[in-house]
């Protein structure tokens, strides 16, 4: 088996994965945590600038998506194949809401009438928050592990993939998503709507605590098999320990108004989650409910150490271009939100 | 109907309605960039208004796009399970590198394209502008890479035997570059540079024939007619490279495209005609031994026909393929002829004095959107009974977890949703294309705000 640094393939390519899949909820989880909070925005001007704050941006951040896909696609076919297809009726309809999201932020501005605007502002509000929800509950699924058999295939009914934990799961989610875009907008917003915005985001934070501290108690009383890793290998522990200090902090930045700080560690508090559930996960990536041997792993669904290799070149290739003008898209943008005539 | 049938249906259907948009975007992007680089050499504001028109028509193609885009990818994983595990060694690296180096500089740069106008220099928007095309350019780099891949298959070989067998890669550039993948790419791209050149033909003759932005519309024209007649006459070239692969990797396509069936006849072309399967017989105008010569360079050699498969293994809906092959081909040379005769008015300066000709290329919009789908069709169709040919089977590359219920609410969802995105595109196309160039919105909404502001003004009790 191939390496490097003494890691092997499948191993990098997990956490290329998980990096891609990060950087998406830290991207695009303050635009659909700013689509979320959208409705409480009274005013026109205030949904408008709002709206805009994620304009220029949700475009390239949603790309994430796609890039993280391709690559579990790519990196670990079975998977993709045995949890798109299982969880069918779901993604079909994370990819309607995703449609409905993507075509309100680009419709609404085009018409001035009241019922138009108001129309899309609720798609785009319903939609965002929906699929925040349901990336939440795939995750919730995820740790839970699923019905997987003998041939790697989902066995189960699709209706169990609203289960309790899952939907604690998902409203974590929502709740952190729904923060980090108060968070986002806090920076881009000025007057009266940042002002509403500092009252927004300590009632998502209040929210999210809660769900957060439900989750946890959750997994720590009924899913033992989260922790085993942790009671093996203790060390380890500082991840999920990094995690908490920075969901911590989080409250303590938000009091003395150091907004961007908090944006910051909440944008921390995502990276430091789903590495602590890549730790736990690690090397199955779908457990088994029904029998162990049938889980997915990183070994047994991983394409081979040439296909592995010829895409973490590419990958090493891509990701300092894709950062550098990310970087600089961010850049141009840098500031609070003034509309002119090319806005939305 | 059986899971098969319907999660054909589904993916045709979604891909078809997406396919309206990327072509649009790349051949949008290359006017755009024509646009915007005569502004940069000349300093003339007209081309820098025109170029501002256009992104905004290219905002709402390339945003449906996107949005439409990304339900195929899960496709494969939801409706394709089987096929996604075969395929996913080779084709991931394709789709790897597709989102990475395509995906990400196209959106990235699209929020500087859309709204950068204020906020950076001409020449950095331009880069921006440029950085969207060549994303699109890019995108369909590796989309038609994977898909040539599943046409004429290099670079991989079989692991594991029935259920669990897989194709794995062996040499990348040798999948990059397989049989077909060059000239496919050249079709497509070529396809998509005249539904963006057509379209902006469509919008300026109107403008023209209804004598608004006269001077901008006519410098517009010109651009576009450029465009569209150079890559008219090179899809002759590329379609004929296409068609030559076709005939050397994938026999059974080739005679399924002109309904020829007698494996030791020479091969006929037709212009038009029909193809009765039962009876084995295709009746049309044709060019006897026109195919024979396409392959061969001989009007007497025999061409395989259909009957040298075994039946399984030969494309069903012949009729369908012939006549959407047929039909693209016809577009294709009379867009030639459109364009030339366009050309040539021009030469003689009497280029918008003839109203009809400029009635004829407001409708010509249509005609490369409906050849770039036809052609998908045919090349698509003419694959079956095969996913990947030759390796795996259609029938044998569906998603065991999924029944025929799910995919038949999943495929209503997709055409409420779709008819829906459908008619707001051509509402707001229709509204965009009549507010025209000069940006009337903005100047609106500023006045509109101006006149609030005054009535506060002149009432001080409010």
């Amino acid at each position: 088996m191939s390496t490097l640094f003494g890691i092997d393939y499948p191993t990098l390519w997990f956490l290329v994965v998980g990096g891609l899949f990060s950087g998406y909820a830290i991207l695009d989880g303050f635009d659909l945590g700013a689509g979320a909070l959208h409705l409480f925005f009274r005013k026109e001007e205030s949904r408008r600038i709002a709206l805009n704050a994620i304009g220029p941006v949700w475009d390239g951040n949603e790309v994430w998506l796609v890039i993280g896909g391709g690559a579990l696609f790519a990196g670990f076919p079975v998977v993709y194949a045995s949890l798109f297809s299982g969880m069918y009726i779901p993604f079909m309809l994370f990819l309607a809401f995703l449609i409905f999201r993507a075509v309100s932020i680009e419709f609404r501005s085009k018409e001035p009438m009241r019922w138009w605007r108001q129309m899309w502002d609720v798609s785009y509000s319903i939609s965002s928050a929906t699929l925040a929800l349901l990336l939440g509950v795939v995750l919730g699924n995820v740790l839970l592990g699923m019905k997987i058999g003998p041939s790697q295939e989902y066995e189960g009914n699709w209706l169990e993939f609203l289960n309790p934990y899952a939907l604690v799961v998902g409203l974590t989610t929502l709740a952190l998503f729904t923060t980090h875009g108060a968070l986002y907008l806090l920076m881009k917003t000025e007057g009266r709507l940042y002002a509403k915005l500092t009252i927004l985001a300590r009632r998502a934070l209040g929210f999210f605590l809660i769900s957060f501290a439900a989750a946890t108690v959750y997994a720590l009383v009924f899913l033992p098999h989260l922790t085993d890793r942790f009671r093996e290998i203790p060390w380890l522990f500082v991840v999920p320990l990094l995690g908490f200090l920075s969901i911590a902090n989080i409250p303590r930045l938000v009091s003395r108004h150091k907004y961007r700080m908090a944006f910051l560690f909440s944008s921390f508090t995502m990276a430091f989650m789903l590495l602590t559930v890549a730790i736990e996960l690690y090397p199955v990536i779908i457990i088994s409910t029904m029998d162990e041997a049938y889980s997915i792993t990183i070994y047994n669904a991983a394409s081979s150490d040439k296909s592995l290799g010829i895409m973490l070149t590419i990958a090493a290739i891509g990701a300092p271009l894709v950062l550098a003008y990310t970087a600089f898209v961010f850049w141009t943008f840098r500031g609070k939100v003034k509309l002119d005539e090319t806005s939305y | 109907m059986d899971v098969e049938i319907l999660s054909r249906i589904q993916f045709a259907f979604t891909v078809s309605f997406h396919y309206i948009y990327p072509p649009l975007s790349i051949g949008l992007g290359l006017l755009m960039v024509l646009m915007e680089g005569l502004y940069l050499r000349t300093g003339d504001k007209q081309y820098e208004q025109m170029a501002r028109f256009w992104t905004k028509i290219f905002a709402l193609t390339f945003g449906i796009g996107v949005a439409t885009g990304i339900v195929m990818e899960f496709e494969f994983g939801t409706n394709w399970a089987t096929y996604s595990r075969y395929v996913g060694d080779v084709f991931g690296s394709a789709l790897a590198a597709e989102g990475i180096f395509a995906f990400a500089l196209e959106s990235g740069f699209l929020g500087i394209l859309l709204f950068g106008w204020n906020k950076v220099s001409p020449r950095v928007h331009f880069i921006s502008t440029l950085g969207v095309w060549f994303g699109s350019m890019f995108s369909a780099v590796w989309i038609v890479v994977a898909n040539s891949w599943q046409q004429t298959p290099a670079g991989y070989h079989i692991v594991g035997e029935g259920l669990d067998a897989r194709a794995e890669i062996t040499d990348f550039w040798a999948m990059v570059f397989n049989p077909s993948s060059i000239d496919r790419l050249l079709h497509v791209w070529v396809g998509a540079f005249l539904a963006g050149a057509f379209l902006v033909l469509s919008v300026h003759a109107y403008y023209l024939l209804r004598g608004r932005y006269v001077e901008l519309s006519q410098k517009a024209f010109r651009i576009a007619l450029v465009v569209a007649a150079v890559f008219s006459l090179s899809q002759l070239f590329t379609g004929h490279h296409s068609a030559d692969g076709v005939a050397k990797n994938q026999p059974a396509k080739l005679a399924a495209l002109e309904g020829h069936f007698d494996s030791l006849a020479a091969a006929d072309m037709y212009v038009f005609g029909w193809v009765n399967k039962e009876k084995q017989q295709t009746t049309g105008l044709k060019v006897p031994g026109g195919l024979s010569f396409l392959v061969h360079y001989d009007f007497e050699a025999p061409v395989p026909g259909l009957n040298a498969f075994p039946e399984n293994e030969r494309p069903t809906a012949v009729n369908a393929i012939f006549q959407f092959y047929h039909l693209m081909v016809a577009i294709g040379l009379f867009l030639i002829a459109l364009t030339l005769y366009a050309v040539f008015q021009w030469w003689r300066g009497k280029l918008f004095r003839q109203r009809w000709l400029l009635w004829v290329f407001v409708f010509a919009v249509l005609l490369p959107n409906i050849a770039n789908q036809l052609g998908w069709f045919a090349a698509e169709m003419g694959r079956q009974p095969w996913v990947v040919y030759g390796l795996l089977r259609t029938s044998d590359a569906l998603s065991a977890a999924v029944t025929a219920n799910q995919v038949v609410f999943s495929l209503i969802l997709f055409a409420l949703i779709y008819t829906l995105l459908f008619a707001l595109f051509l509402y707001l196309l229709d509204k965009k294309i009549k507010a025209g160039p000069e940006n009337k919105e903005f100047i609106q909404e500023r006045q509109r705000q101006e006149g609030i502001a005054e009535a506060l003004r002149s009432k001080p009790g409010l």
